[in-house]
């Protein structure tokens, strides 16, 4: 029986695994290869989809749009953290009054849908002259990430002692120390679950950078979408490109399977 | 729940006789989270309430004036905005709850040793960390294809040339839609679950089956009555995520054939018709009601988090 | 919290890796920007597979010609068109170059959204306007007459087959088909070759995709969206017969997965030797005789099936319009200039394969011995298309605007992919046609309402 179980979880983990095993043994393949029907698994492995992805026949790169993900999310990550972390303070350690209600104000936003926002952001942005700016998406990000950043802060922070913050308060130390010296050790693996869910879910994002970005300012899932043809082609490009832009999530994922979980629940389950 | 501990008594922490300066600098590290969160969540709807109150089709610029409550009953009387909440609240009820249930069992299998358990288990979170747009671009395409997608591939490999092709996105549109989702969720149900499996105190468990309760009646009275509040919470979580979902609508199916949700018919109002004033029309409303299913869904989390907010 | 230590030591390590790898992409990301100084332009484009090559050749040609930097955003047919809309309605001038079809021409240039290129092309005599087929030069006129886009390629319609498979079965192609004959020679070619099916129409949702083709279909039955003083008329008379037609041809001998097949499905079923005959774009040709197609040679081509009307091929244009807001006028006009003449013509002819030029929208093209040899199967057929397709009057009535297969209105867009997700389900089998039509009627009724 227990080996029984053990067999059927192996099974289960495969199937889960498997259309992303797919995805990357497609990408090795020609466009050709990958548009046949039964696949043909024993085709020659080939680099093309990766070569077409970095722009070998179009001399599009696609750095600029990695680079603005990447600088959108990690920026956008850093600014949440900050922000989460003074909200924590005030909402966990030295509460303001009628704390619970500020908490659950933050949560509230994140229960209206943001495609309501969409237009009048797109109309704004347009007269402050931030279209197509990655600023934009570092501003947006923050704001997106924040409600869930500050749950999960308040929770980890309430982990920390009040003793530890007694004795600092006799010794006369300032908010900034207090949060630097006293605080942030013990809610490190907080703030790193925090940037963790943050990261993956500026990222992600596609819907706002569509509408908003443009030339200068496009991310990694808008120039994936951009592989889509309606003449030719385009499977194993877009496998390839599905692969380079999951890559980052991925690793990191793998890297903090535990924090992903904490992030993910708000820091309600450590 | 470890959170669920009652930390430190409050009044230790509160100084009653604290001056305003005093109450001013507790706020003060709260206000920058809230001043950002209200003018870039909150100001925009206010934009949006007026813009719905105009007539504004960009493809008319000629055409720009008041409307009055015209939007509202062009929105109201839209079969395909109603159409869309339908859809919305199916997709988000189906994807939540199949995936909780298959998260469930996944991670029933995954509480107990066997060999290769932690590979098993990074293999089964990959789904959740390939970004979303990828995943409804590799479902759309590399596997439901009809003409080379693998589910066909395999059927042709395995049936020969007379193989039946089913054209899986036309002849079941939202289970497509929602076959891709489940396929993303279930990792995070899983894990959350997993959690909470894994926080049973192993004692009582002990004591139950020294009694003599076998493993049916250990998970029916024992472990799902502790993970009530892990399931609560991934269903809430998944809600508000999937609530949202833009990225597998628009991608597989592009709102055709009846999957069209509330995100994707707003976006398609304001992005493809360009009429201003119906989008951000269309927009209150959904944000009125999200209001009233909040404040429903709110009390859930209240209760989730029921000790720590006293 | 066990373990706590180690875990976060392991994700401080990784995030501060992520963070090691991003700077050092943006240390190298100064030169991917590219619009600070010097001249340069933004152009978004659709991505078909001739605006690939043009992206290819843009650098080392015009770049190098001209010292103008040219920054291409290419995205799918649907994204591109919303996408350009956006911009264009808010003047909000991020692109200074567009690829716009004949159909936008008209709107977007009495909304004021784009640059007449009147004055550009009195300056610039090595253009050669008069070049640019007749048909082509009148779908980018505005309604005050001037000059608002300049075609890059352009297409009709026409039914390609597969000329062996014909001769197998001991079938004859008309040289003028009509839509009758076509369903007999779908029924009859059904089979053909194991997993071959008849034919291959677009049943894709989209205004571009499945609207396209079988609105010509229904000009020829007789029918029309609106008649000339806007009255709907999707459910009854041409537009019904017409549709019944369309759908029960495609799911009685249509390609496997119809109803998500559009010009890239039937493309690749053509290629593959899934269907026997495949009604669409002139510029399909060029990809079916190319090199290393398997059909190459293989197929032949007559004009678009006909039924009550002369002829009924589709008249469309990818072409170039400059936004009004754009700051670089001058420059997005010298890029125009290069990209839509002849010159561009050989440049790819010569470097790239005659078979990839971007044709059908010059004379000069049709004329050419190396175009005319590489594309020898269909350049007449194609140049007849072309021509002889009629905007002003495509159907047995007399019409409220111009535009073959689409009504050159902006709400077409939006009521074109409404009525075809409708008519999707009903080739999906998940519907009727008369009921599909029932619901699209109400929906060509509230947009004609607007015109009344």
């Amino acid at each position: 029986m227990r080996r029984i179980l053990g067999v059927v979880a192996w099974l289960v983990g495969i199937a889960f695994f498997f259309p992303v095993a797919w995805m990357v043994f497609t990408s090795l393949h020609s466009e050709q290869a990958a548009a046949t029907n039964p696949p043909d698994v024993t085709a020659p492995l080939t680099l093309d989809g990766y070569r077409e992805f970095f722009g070998a026949s179009t001399g599009a790169s696609p750095w600029p749009y990695l680079i603005n993900s990447a600088t959108a999310s990690l920026v956008s990550t850093l600014l949440v953290v900050i922000l989460a972390m003074l909200a924590g303070y005030a909402l966990a350690i030295r509460p303001v009054r009628r704390w619970t209600d500020a908490l659950f104000f933050f949560l509230s936003t994140k229960m209206l849908p943001a495609v309501a926002g969409l237009l009048p952001i797109y109309l704004i942005s347009q007269r402050i002259g931030l279209l197509d700016n990655v600023w934009l998406m570092v501003v947006l990000y923050t704001a997106m990430n924040l409600p869930i950043a500050v749950w999960m802060m308040h929770s980890f922070l309430r982990e920390v002692p009040v003793a530890i913050l007694e004795a600092a308060a006799l010794d006369g130390a300032r908010l900034p120390t207090v949060l630097r010296r006293v605080i942030l050790p013990v809610a490190a693996p907080g703030v790193a679950a925090t940037a963790l869910i943050c990261f993956i879910f500026s990222w992600n994002e596609m819907l706002f950078a569509r509408v908003l970005t443009g030339v200068v300012a496009g991310t990694a899932p808008v120039f994936l979408t951009s592989f889509v043809t309606s003449q030719g082609l385009f499977l194993s490009k877009v496998c390839a490109a599905a692969t380079v832009i999951s890559v980052p999530v991925l690793a990191a994922g793998f890297a903090a399977q535990n924090k992903l979980v904490q992030g993910l629940s708000l820091g309600a389950v450590k | 729940m470890s959170t669920v501990t009652v930390s430190a008594p409050q009044t230790l922490r509160r100084n009653r006789s604290a001056p305003r300066v005093r109450a001013w600098a507790r706020r003060g590290p709260l206000l920058p989270a809230l001043l950002f969160t209200i003018v870039v969540t909150q100001l925009p709807f206010v934009a949006t309430l007026v813009i719905s109150f105009l007539d504004w089709n960009a493809l008319y610029p000629d055409r720009r004036g008041f409307a009055g409550l015209g939007n509202y009953s062009a929105v109201l009387t839209d079969p395909a905005l109603r159409a869309s909440i339908g859809t919305t609240a199916l997709l988000t009820v189906s994807v939540v709850l199949v995936s909780l249930v298959l998260g469930l069992g996944i991670a029933l299998l995954l509480n107990r040793a066997f060999l290769g358990r932690g590979i098993v288990r990074t293999m089964l979170i990959a789904p959740f960390l390939v970004v979303p747009v990828a995943a409804a671009l590799l479902w759309k395409h590399a596997l439901y294809n009809p003409e080379y997608g693998l589910f066909n591939g395999i059927l042709s490999a395995v049936g020969g040339s007379h193989a039946p092709q089913p054209d899986w996105i036309s002849t079941m549109p939202t289970a497509a839609v929602v076959a891709a989702l489940v396929w993303q969720w279930t990792p995070f149900m899983m894990l959350i679950l997993l959690a909470g499996l894994q926080s049973r105190p192993p004692d009582v468990i002990e004591a139950a089956t020294v009694d003599g309760a076998g493993p049916f009646a250990v998970f029916r009275y024992i472990t799902l009555p502790h993970l009530r509040q892990y399931l609560e919470l991934g269903g809430l979580l998944g809600c508000i995520y999937i609530v949202q979902n833009f990225d597998a609508v628009f991608t597989i199916t592009s709102g055709g054939l009846g999957t069209a949700n509330l995100p994707y018919t707003i976006y398609e109002t304001f992005y493809q018709a360009h009429d201003y004033g119906r989008a951000s029309a269309a927009g209150v409303v959904v944000v009125v009601a999200s209001i009233v299913v909040a404040t429903f869904a709110l009390r859930v989390v209240s209760s989730l988090f029921r000790q720590e907010a006293r | 919290m066990p373990n706590l230590r180690v875990r976060s030591g392991r994700l401080a390590a990784a995030v501060l890796a992520a963070g090691c790898a991003a700077g050092v992409l943006t240390g190298c990301g100064g030169a991917g920007g590219g619009s600070a100084g010097g001249h340069s332009i933004n152009v978004l484009m659709v991505n078909n597979p001739q605006m690939v090559d043009l992206q290819k050749l843009t650098a080392k040609h015009f770049t190098k010609q001209t010292g103008i930097t040219v920054n291409f955003t290419v995205l799918p047919e649907n994204d591109v068109r919303d996408k350009i809309t956006q911009d264009f309605s808010s003047q909000a001038g991020r692109y200074d170059v567009a690829s716009i079809s004949n159909f936008e021409v008209p709107f977007y240039a009495k909304n004021g959204w784009l640059d007449a290129m009147d004055p550009f092309l009195a300056k610039d005599s090595g253009f050669d306007q008069h070049d640019v087929l007749p048909t082509m030069r009148q779908s980018l006129t505005g309604a005050d007459g001037k000059v608002y886009g300049e075609p890059f390629y352009g297409e009709s319609s026409f039914l390609m087959y597969r000329k062996d498979v014909f001769a197998a079965k001991h079938l004859t192609m008309p040289a003028k088909p009509t839509w009758q004959q076509v369903a007999d020679l779908a029924a009859k070619a059904d089979g053909a070759k194991p997993g071959m099916r008849g034919i291959c129409l677009r049943g894709q949702p989209g205004w571009g995709e499945m609207i396209a083709p079988l609105t010509t279909v229904v000009n020829t039955f007789g029918g029309t969206w609106f008649t000339k003083d806007w009255q709907a008329q999707v459910d009854s008379g041409g537009f019904k017969q017409a549709t019944q037609f369309y759908v029960d041809l495609v799911r009685r001998h249509g390609e496997a997965g119809a109803a998500q097949s559009g010009f890239t499905e039937c493309l690749n079923g053509m290629e593959q030797g899934k269907v026997a005959m495949w009604y669409d774009a002139t510029s399909a040709a060029g990809s079916l005789e190319g090199q290393g197609s398997p059909v190459a040679g293989k197929v032949g081509y007559v004009p678009a099936p006909v039924t009550r009307t002369d002829s009924s091929g589709w008249l469309y244009t990818w072409a170039w319009g400059i936004q009004k807001a754009s700051r670089h006028a001058d420059d997005a006009w010298k890029f125009v200039s290069w990209a839509s003449s002849a010159g561009y013509e050989k440049l790819v002819g010569s470097t790239l394969g005659w078979a990839r030029v971007p044709a059908g929208k010059r004379a000069s093209t049709y004329a050419n011995p190396d175009y005319q040899k590489a594309s020898a199967a269909f350049y007449r057929a194609t140049q007849t298309a072309i021509t002889t397709a009629d905007p002003a009057n495509p159907g047995v009535q007399p019409r409220p605007t111009p535009g073959i297969q689409f009504v050159d209105i902006p709400e077409f867009t939006d009521l074109g992919t409404q009525v075809s997700q409708q008519l999707s389900g009903a080739i999906a089998g998940r519907t009727s046609v008369p009921a599909a039509l029932r619901a699209s009627q109400r929906l060509a009724d509230a947009v004609a309402k607007k015109y009344r």
